[in-house]
């Protein structure tokens, strides 16, 4: 009923709506104390939770990296025991994995913009949004049940038999823990299709959807097809387990190889959820902090949809060595390369928006360069692992290990870096010390490349993943990668020290400190309660730099109670302006 | 994108402009969940293809211990609340909360007869031995026609797609007593029947899967 008005009404009346710099009302001032926050539906108080939670798992998991790699220094035993060394890499891949990379992006800083991004009060199901973050919750304490009972020394991928063998409920448990964190990721992917298809403000149509929407709705599309066969693959699993019911287990009758293609059926399509969302947020810094529109805006947009479709044809690859036909893995490499194409298709882009821009380098905007060289080289020697030849003397070598920290945390935790930088001032109100900022960014990259780029040598030469001890020949690579872990860890306490220095001590941000055109940067820092106090209108796209501000700040004129022509000074015709 | 309109009905959350954008809101993400529901059962399905590949004359064979006559009495059950609750949306729509709270009934009454066959069908089972994994223990009547090593593995499917619907079976019945007590207290109008609405979906996808279901593990021959 409303809808047939609306295409009638041919006008909308609008007025500008400048942020207030000194915002009396926000979302953290509304809705105080412990028990408020808990019950909360607002995205924004659960973004911040999510963030909080994805902070605590990767000190954690990071702490254990660090052991690793201490364990790592000598050839032989250093200070832990061999089993344990399993157990340690097996709890840092899954945490890192499932705790920290699939939700870092959408679920915490994605809760936190898109809805503002759309000029939504929230997402379409707040309540939905909440339970996502306790059922989040509920997956971590199943972890650490696993770790009370014994632990799990599988590997992040679970693979059968490991992981049926009977070696104790650990893997029950971490198992169970995460078909229930799937629940979280699928609620988030639900939310976020739905909201951007439902609650966009009058004036955001598709073409003018900001490119992180479009990350987080390709992300979304993804975790909301593959999550669903994590979860019966884990359920099969599960009960293989507990009443050998023969599925998987090649003893029993079962197939372990039909385990691993369940696996990376969502595996594989997985490490895009992990990534497509940092794409988002290198699009919106990149165009922010070169004062210039994205250079092929569709381009960028649609190649993300086509990373989505073409990740999932590809899990296959995993596969090269483990008696899949020859035709299938000549297949599956080929579709693997079809996936360089959209991927290299937004590198080109991203730099022509660089090309004659006026590049401001602030921090997030030193990420993204971060990035791009990082990740640039993770997706080469991503290719070199599909082809087929060369896979199968890379295959389980120290090689994989680097391609995929240099795409994961290269690429996704950069990015994630790049945006928390971006957003922090809005979503906290306050600014960091710009000049640690700089400097632990220029640190993580020292650190970064230290600690992966030996792993590159190193498995090229021939040193396989997962192993407790090596030969002396790679003892200097080794001990070069764990001083740059060491030196990894120290920039992430710099990060923490100024991120929460500047909660206390912070000076107080502006509403927009970048001049961004963003619709999310035209509310308070921090943001309402509502997000708004007006329903905000957009005549322009996202990165309309050429067009001046107070043309990003329009709202209804139109109150709740009704339509009050006299105080709305501006006249919109919306029809005219789409065209 | 409907504007700001002047009424907020006391249904409408804070969130959304009107009740259309709520309800078409509810809907979406219904059937974004129902895709999901798809791709879930469809790993089930896909083990179901790879192990019948594999073993043939197994799944011929076992599919004989199945009762044909039990699941196609269940088969017209699904398909009859199927139904029932396509009328139950058309009389909310109508705003005839009388015929609503019908038509739920039967449908939820529908639901518990499906649940109570299925549970004679399992227990006749378990009486003769054939239960999943290592309870596996079939009685002499049964080895008699069926003997094959893998036996159990097309027991262990069997038990988990219908385990799986069953329990779907089950939160449907919870949601639908749910909508019979709200239709009660009066939440539920022409203007407001979203719920009702989204409820059906879920339950025709219950009804859907149970059709794939009895072919493929009743009707094989």
């Amino acid at each position: 009923m409303a809808i047939t008005e609306a295409k009638k009404m041919t006008t909308l009346q609008v007025k500008r709506f400048k942020p207030s710099e000194n915002p009396t009302n926000t979302f953290l001032t509304d809705e105080k104390g412990v028990w408020a926050w808990m019950t909360t539906v607002d995205h924004k108080k659960i973004g911040i939770m999510y963030l909080v939670a994805v902070a605590f798992f990767f000190a954690l998991a990071g702490f254990l990296a660090i052991a690793l790699r201490t364990e790592l220094w000598t050839p032989a035993k250093t200070f832990i025991e061999a089993d344990t060394y399993n157990q340690l890499f097996t709890l840092h891949g899954a945490m890192m994995v499932f705790f920290v990379l699939v939700p870092s992006i959408p679920a915490a800083l994605g809760n936190f913009i898109l809805p503002m991004q759309l000029g939504a009060k929230d997402v379409a199901f707040p309540r939905l949004n909440l339970a996502s973050l306790y059922i989040y919750v509920a997956g971590a304490i199943f972890t650490f049940a696993a770790l009370a009972s014994g632990g799990f020394d599988t590997g992040w991928t679970f693979y059968t038999p490991y992981s049926s063998d009977g070696n104790g409920a650990g893997v029950i448990w971490v198992t169970l823990g995460v078909f229930i964190l799937g629940f979280s990721s699928i609620l988030t992917g639900t939310n976020f299709i739905t909201t951007i298809h439902k609650l966009r403000a009058p004036g955001i149509t598709w073409d003018r959807l900001p490119l992180n929407i479009w990350a987080l709705y390709a992300t979304s599309i993804i975790q909301v097809l593959a999550t669903p066969v994590l979860a019966i693959t884990i359920l099969l699993l599960s009960f293989e387990n507990i009443m050998d019911i023969g599925i998987f287990d090649p003893a029993l009758g079962g197939d372990p190889v039909l385990f691993q293609h369940f696996f990376w059926f969502y595996s594989h399509p997985a490490v895009y959820i992990m990534i497509v969302p940092g794409f988002g947020i290198i699009s919106e810094v990149i165009s922010t902090f070169s004062k210039k529109t994205v250079f092929g805006y569709w381009a960028i947009a649609l190649s993300s949809l086509a990373i989505a479709f073409i990740g999932f044809l590809v899990w296959g690859h995993h596969m090269f060595t483990s008696g899949q036909s020859a035709v299938a893995t000549t297949v599956f490499s080929f579709l693997t390369f079809l996936v360089g194409i959209p991927t290299g298709i937004k590198i080109f882009n991203w730099i022509a928006t660089l090309y004659r821009g006026s590049i401001d380098m602030k921090t997030p905007m030193l990420y993204v360069f971060i990035f791009l060289f990082l990740f640039s080289i993770g997706g080469f020697t991503g290719i070199m692992l599909g082809a087929l030849s060369v896979d199968i003397h890379l295959h389980d070598t120290y090689y994989v290990v680097a391609h995929f920290h240099y795409v994961m945390m290269g690429g996704t935790l950069i990015a994630l870096l790049a945006g928390l930088h971006y957003w922090w001032p809005k979503m906290t109100g306050k600014m960091y010390n710009e000049k640690l900022a700089q400097i632990s960014a220029v640190l993580i990259f020292i650190g970064f490349n230290m600690t992966f780029l030996p792993q590159f040598i190193m498995g090229a030469q021939g040193m396989p993943r997962r192993y407790y001890n090596y030969i002396d020949q790679f003892t200097p690579f080794h001990q070069t990668s764990t001083i740059g872990s060491y030196i990894l860890g120290v920039a992430f306490l710099i990060i923490l020290y100024y991120l929460v220095k500047s909660l206390f001590s912070g000076e107080k941000a502006p509403s927009n400190p970048w001049n961004s055109r963003g619709l999310e940067w035209q509310s308070t820092s921090p943001p309402d309660f509502h997000n708004f106090d007006h329903t905000p209108v957009v005549i322009n796209g996202p990165y309309d730099y050429h067009k001046p501000m107070e043309e990003f700040q329009l709202g209804l004129a139109v109150s709740h109670e009704g339509h009050d022509a006299e105080h709305a000074p501006a006249e919109v015709d919306t029809t005219e302006e789409k065209a | 994108m409907a504007n700001h309109s002047a009424s907020h009905p006391a249904h409408v959350q804070h969130h959304f402009v009107d009740s259309d954008q709520q309800f078409d809101s509810a809907k979406l993400g219904m059937w974004v969940f129902l895709v999901n529901e798809i791709l879930f059962f469809g790993g089930l399905f896909c083990a179901y293809i790879i192990f019948r590949a594999w073993y043939p004359e197994l799944f011929t064979q076992a599919a004989l211990q199945l009762d044909k006559v039990w699941g196609g009495v269940n088969t017209i059950v699904l398909i009859g609340s199927s139904l029932t609750v396509a009328m139950a949306i058309r009389s909310a729509q109508r705003n005839e909360i009388k015929g609503l709270r019908i038509n739920l009934m039967i449908t939820i009454l529908l639901a518990c007869v499906f649940l109570v066959i299925k549970y004679f069908e399992y227990e006749h089972k378990l009486h003769l031995g054939i239960a999943p994994g290592f309870f596996w223990n079939p009685a002499p009547e049964v080895t008699a026609t069926l003997d094959h090593p893998q036996a159990n593995i097309f027991f262990s499917i069997y038990y988990m797609m219908t385990g799986i619907h069953g329990l779907h079976v089950l939160v449907g019945i919870g949601l639908m007593i749910w909508l019979y007590i709200r239709a009660g207290k009066g939440h539920f109008s022409a203007e407001y029947y979203t719920p009702v609405e989204i409820t059906g979906l879920y339950w025709h996808l219950v009804d859907l899967i149970w059709i794939f279901l009895f072919p493929l593990l009743y009707l094989i021959e």
